[in-house]
């Protein structure tokens, strides 16, 4: 089941510069929530926060308060939030040293399962999921960089799904695939949504008026407009919004 | 006009391509000859003695006797001691600097650890001379020999100059090759990498492991086999700490010799032709030893780089 998640008063820091300044914003669970607005409006670093990502960098700072399911994200382990806070990057990373079958209960292995069994379970399981079951089960020993780009990426959420996360991350994750792929991807997003809570960052206004249910516009580090997407994109309240999804700017 | 323009650039390129491929060549010409005089300079040697060469324990130039077994043996030893050493320090050092430390710390360091690299051989041989061979002699041995005595290797008097002080100051040697190229190839590994193996729930220390190092692995073993090219061959620091005895003796504190060491000390004493032949035939095996573990070394890093690509089994 997913979770929902609120973010009170975020603030976040690249060094002296300023990229998340005060972000209130209420996230439902079992819902695609697309993050959309130009570049540097900060909102990768937005997503970033939610798994404390953010803080792995040198020279960052975060403020604020990000509950999980009731519980403060701060008042955890980052290594325990972060296998409740699964992730999908922009491009696609699976480890190149390992298989396919390697790559998908690479995280299960990192949290003490051994079981062979259990795991070839789990990773059959979770490229169904990812709806990679099919194009791979014949050459899961084959190494994870033999796919194409848009498979690579649907082997990266099998992975992220394979830890069973409550809460999934996605930061732009068609941004590098070709139309097709990137059709896969949101059919999967869709479908996923049954099972998790989805947060996913897009340039693509078309990508997230298709998938999301509610959309959030962020600019120049605040949260400008957050509602449901047929609202945002057909009636937005500020003006802002309406000139980003109108094309004026960005 | 135009025609004469295409045809220039491109004589340009075809003499470049000739000139690259001369210096290519004369790369390998080089190797193929030295290999070649050295066999020639060691033919006596080789004829009168032939594999026995090898396989003899005894090196005695008064009576004619020259074996190189004793040799091959010391640097064999205090290569692989100093490997055993300096490989995982020096993998520590990489790891600390690049995954761990401070940026102004890491740069700090790194440099001080390159300027290992810089010290002349004859300056390390200097210190083993006077700090760790003492050392050795009355603290590092007798404890060695106290706790650990049940093993032939750590039998024996404490004399301080021998294998085990040419084992390390080989191993401060090549730490700084190993710990540099680590770091490097490490620096390389991209840090989407990492954020994948974090946001997994990868602890610091899983994340170097399933992420760093397996894409780093055969940079690393390009380092290491790089430190022990090195430490083959060195001369020096090793002779000046060895004990330059020509013998086999299990215990890693007994003085004993290398094969560059022997070339070095002899060189200039031998007096008739066979003795000279004989440092000629040690020189052209420590040759062959060096290719041959290049190029083992060349196929391990092949094989771990090559992953799971073509199907293997998992």
């Amino acid at each position: 089941m997913g979770q929902t998640l609120s973010v009170r008063q975020l603030e976040a820091w690249y060094g002296s510069n300023k990229t998340l300044k005060g972000i209130n914003m209420e996230v439902a669970s079992n819902h695609v929530t697309a993050i959309i607005g130009p570049s540097g409006c900060g909102k990768s670093t937005f997503v970033r926060c939610i798994n404390r990502m953010h803080e792995t960098m040198p020279g960052t700072k975060v403020k604020g308060e990000i509950v999980l399911d009731g519980e403060s994200i701060y008042d955890q382990d980052p290594v325990a939030l972060r296998k409740m806070v699964g992730m999908v990057f922009q491009k696609p990373n699976p480890f190149p040293s390992m298989s396919i079958y390697e790559n998908v209960v690479a995280g299960v292995r990192l949290n003490g399962m051994r079981n062979k069994q259990n795991l070839q379970g789990i990773a059959e399981k979770s490229l169904r999921m990812a709806a990679l079951w099919d194009e791979v089960k014949d050459r899961l020993n084959y190494s994870g960089m033999s796919l194409s780009g848009g498979q690579q990426q649907r082997l990266c959420i099998a992975r992220a799904l394979a830890v069973e996360p409550s809460v999934l991350l996605m930061d732009e994750p068609a941004s590098a695939l070709d139309p097709i792929a990137t059709t896969h991807i949101e059919e999967l997003v869709r479908q996923l949504k049954e099972d998790y809570t989805i947060l996913i960052v897009t340039h693509n206004m078309q990508q997230a008026a298709r998938i999301a249910d509610s959309t959030a516009f962020f600019l120049n580090g605040e949260l400008v407009e957050h509602g449901a997407t047929s609202e945002i994109f057909t009636n937005p309240n500020d003006k802002r919004t309406e000139d980003y999804i109108t094309g004026r700017f960005g | 006009m135009s025609k004469k323009r295409i045809l220039t650039t491109s004589m340009g390129d075809q003499t470049l391509r000739l000139l690259t491929l001369l210096m290519a060549v004369s790369v390998l010409v080089l190797m193929a000859w030295m290999g070649w005089q050295m066999f020639d300079a060691a033919r006596l040697s080789i004829q009168k003695f032939g594999l026995s060469f090898i396989t003899n324990r005894v090196w005695d130039p008064v009576k004619e006797q020259f074996g190189a077994l004793p040799f091959i043996y010391g640097t064999l030893v205090t290569s692989l001691l100093a490997l055993l050493l300096a490989a995982p320090i020096g993998l520590g050092v990489a790891i600390f600097l690049n995954e761990m430390a401070e940026s102004k710390f890491r740069a700090v360091v790194g440099f001080l650890v390159e300027m290992l690299a810089a010290i002349p051989s004859v300056v390390y041989g200097l210190w083993g001379i006077f700090v760790l061979a003492p050392w050795l002699r009355e603290t590092v041995e007798p404890g060695l020999a106290k706790w650990l005595g049940f093993i032939p290797l750590f039998q024996g008097t404490p004399v301080g100059f021998g294998m085990l002080a040419g084992g390390l100051i080989l191993a401060v040697m090549i730490l700084p090759t190993i710990a540099a190229i680590s770091r490097e190839v490490m620096a390389a590994v991209p840090n989407m990498q990492r954020e994948a193996a974090l946001a997994l729930g990868a602890t610091k220390w899983e994340m170097i492991r399933v992420a760093v190092l397996p894409y780093a692995k055969s940079g690393i073993m390009g380092g290491i086999m790089l430190g022990l090219g090195r430490a083959l061959g060195e001369t020096m620091a090793v002779t000046m700490v060895i004990g330059n005895r020509p013998d086999i003796l299990p215990s890693l504190f007994a003085p004993a010799y290398s094969m560059a060491a022997v070339i070095a000390n002899e060189f200039t004493e031998a007096t008739y032709d066979l003795y000279l032949s004989a440092l000629v035939e040690i020189g052209l095996i420590l040759f062959g030893i060096t290719l041959v573990l290049n190029f083992f070394a060349r196929l391990l890093v092949w094989s771990v780089a090559r992953g799971p690509k073509g199907g293997n089994v998992v």
